[in-house]
């Protein structure tokens, strides 16, 4: 008897690991893909650049932006002005609705809510609305959409809140209601426009890339990568938070607070995507599950890997948005084609390991 | 360890409980014992300040709990609730990692000696071979283990447990008890509450009954346990008797309705 417990003793630290380092394999090689295929992208389109050619217009720019000027002009802002912002916001885009979602999801302990459930969506299309028909009111559409996108949050939380409790079905039931009040704000906008201002409504709602400019691009990535980095740094209280919330406490994470600065950061991310590019569809929902698929319900990996394939995801659509016709489509409508599938087969063959 | 004095607490003035006063020695495996609805849980949430508690004071190791920031008390007290399905899949030695959270820093704060704690708390728990399964595909016994063992690795003086048995069969009822009276022989000191007055009585050091919004008794098991106090709070239908010298508390009244087993008692 007392051999046998030895013999365990002796087993057991060799059995009981925590596979870290092939995780970080995996984040590594998803960083790798995501600047590769940026660098890629920025070759295909109508005008195709050598990927020798993008790399020594970037490197200019950024190493030597004294010898701009020798550059070839048109190649210069095709890359430069148009489509390295643009790829710059797309990752940025994935990044900040795929992490947003991850939160979401992590805080609410519901693997399937997504960045836009609570109503953020409705509610930043209503302030962009509001910004485009009165432009008096905001300083920017921009300003208007988050604003509004944080009410709706909040509007839907205190809904569902009762007795220091948030049940899941409430939740979502109050995201639904908030979000149908705010649709219904939209339709009174659209209904009160003018034509010109109809027309923007209807192109901002339908979400995408063509409009990004380096302006977007500095107002976004700070606000996107900060938020994401506090959210990743605090990954693991995530975990502890999807416990419930006594259990949180009792663990010594403060599920009030937490909640709080998850759910604000969370918010402000999804609001500035969506003011600066419009709804984006299912980016939110999937990444986060995708990458759960891969490296476990662990949040301090999953953040960074939902992270990397949101990027990678938004530029390999946006790629097809801007490369598969002469005109543009609209990114929501290959994000959402493309994800619908991926969605029903993790649904029909991977859905003991999602939902447990 | 634990020192209880004249706590109330009520839901929008409906009162659960009034006026308790109790203490829990250092080491000592404690039982909270009462019927169902008699308030232990709401106190369990007292203590861990889930609640804030209209009069009264609870205090840990000499500190009021009221003071404590979250933080600090999860270093001195660990909370061991029902067992429960959590939405995610997160492996065991996740669950119980999350244990070690109150001694954490940063973001990949976890340091060697967590593991080694984790690694401990699952071996003395014997559930190694577990440990690389999702938590939430395992059985309701096996999730109530992780959970203790996560309280093990959170390395508190103290630890509460909310009815670790009530959804276990009686052989697992048997192994949580015998596993909570390793652990206090190793010095945490233990409260956990329970319906079952057999194991009250088998278990425990001390006792602390608790019946409609009040303490009715509270010392030895092996003499609070008696068919006096269980015929007030369960309604006189238990008996108490004693096989091979240990206690156990049966109903009374049941009918012999298997004539076979009828007979094969009365053969011997």
């Amino acid at each position: 008897m007392e051999e046998l417990s030895t013999d365990v003793k002796v087993s057991t630290p060799t059995a009981l690991n925590f596979f870290e380092a092939r995780k970080l394999c995996i984040i590594f090689f998803l960083a790798f893909v995501m600047v590769a295929g940026g660098m890629v992208t920025i070759c295909l389109g109508t005008y195709q650049i050598s990927i020798a050619e993008v790399y020594s217009i970037i490197s200019t720019h950024i190493f030597s932006p004294d010898i701009v000027d020798s550059l070839d002009k048109l190649e210069n802002t095709i890359v430069w002005n148009i489509r390295f912002p643009r790829v710059i916001m797309a990752i940025t885009v994935g990044i900040g609705l795929s992490v947003a979602g991850t939160i979401y999801q992590g805080c609410f302990r519901n693997p399937l809510v997504e960045p836009y459930i609570l109503g953020v969506s409705s509610g930043a299309a209503f302030g962009a609305a509001l910004g485009i028909v009165y432009p008096h009111i905001f300083i920017s559409i921009q300003l208007g959409a988050f604003v509004f996108a944080l009410l709706s949050v909040f509007l839907a939380y205190s809904l569902a809140r009762s007795r220091g409790q948030t049940p899941v079905v409430t939740l979502i039931l109050a995201g639904i209601i908030i979000g149908s009040i705010f649709s219904a704000c939209v339709s009174i906008m659209k209904y009160l426009s003018n034509d010109i201002q109809l027309r923007e409504i209807v192109f901002w709602m339908m979400g995408g890339f063509y409009y990004t400019q380096w302006g977007d691009v500095k107002l976004t990535v700070p606000v996107v990568l900060i938020s994401v980095a506090i959210m990743w740094f605090f990954g693991w209280k995530l975990n502890v938070l999807s416990m419930g919330d006594e259990e949180a406490r009792a663990l010594g994470v403060n599920p009030e607070v937490f909640k709080f600065i998850f759910i604000v950061l969370a918010t402000l991310v999804t609001a500035i995507c969506v003011s600066s590019v419009g709804i984006i569809a299912w980016v939110g929902l999937m990444m986060p599950h995708a990458a759960r698929l891969i490296q476990g319900p662990d949040n301090r990996f999953v953040i960074p890997t939902a992270a990397l394939m949101g990027g990678v995801y938004i530029i390999f659509c946006d790629t097809i948005a801007r490369t598969l016709t002469s005109a543009e489509i609209p990114i929501g409508i290959i994000t959402a084609i493309v994800g619908a599938p991926y969605l029903i087969y993790l649904l029909r063959s991977k859905e003991k390991e999602i939902f447990g | 360890m634990l020192k209880v004095d004249n706590l109330s607490f009520g839901y929008n003035s409906v009162p659960i409980f009034k006026n308790i006063s109790f203490r829990v020695e250092k080491g000592s495996l404690c039982g909270l014992f009462g019927p169902n609805g008699s308030g232990k849980t709401t106190l369990f949430k007292c203590c861990m300040s889930f609640l804030k508690y209209n009069s009264g004071s609870v205090s840990i190791d000499g500190c009021n709990v009221k003071r404590k920031k979250i933080e600090e008390l999860a270093k001195l007290v660990a909370y061991v609730p029902q067992e429960h399905k959590p939405p995610f899949p997160y492996l065991v030695k996740e669950v119980v990692l999350m244990g070690r959270t109150p001694h954490m820093g940063g973001i990949f704060g976890i340091s060697e000696d967590d593991k080694d704690k984790v690694r401990e708390a699952i071996e003395m728990l014997e559930i190694s071979h577990l440990a690389d399964r999702p938590y939430n595909q395992l059985s309701g016994g096996q999730r109530q283990l992780v959970l203790i063992a996560r309280a093990m690795a959170q390395e508190t003086p103290l630890m509460l447990l909310d009815e670790p048995t009530s959804a276990l069969d009686f052989c697992n009822q048997i192994r949580i008890w015998n596993i909570l009276k390793k652990i206090s022989a190793r010095g945490t000191t233990i409260l956990a509450c329970s319906h079952d007055p057999n194991h009250i009585s088998w278990f425990c050091d001390d006792v602390i009954v608790m019946y409609r919004g009040g303490l009715v008794a509270k010392g030895d098991p092996k003499s609070v346990v008696s068919e006096q106090l269980l015929s007030t709070i369960f309604n006189d239908i238990c008996s108490v008797g004693y096989m091979d010298h240990l206690m156990m508390v049966y109903p009374k009244n049941i009918q012999v309705g298997c004539p076979v087993a009828a007979t094969n008692n009365s053969s011997p």
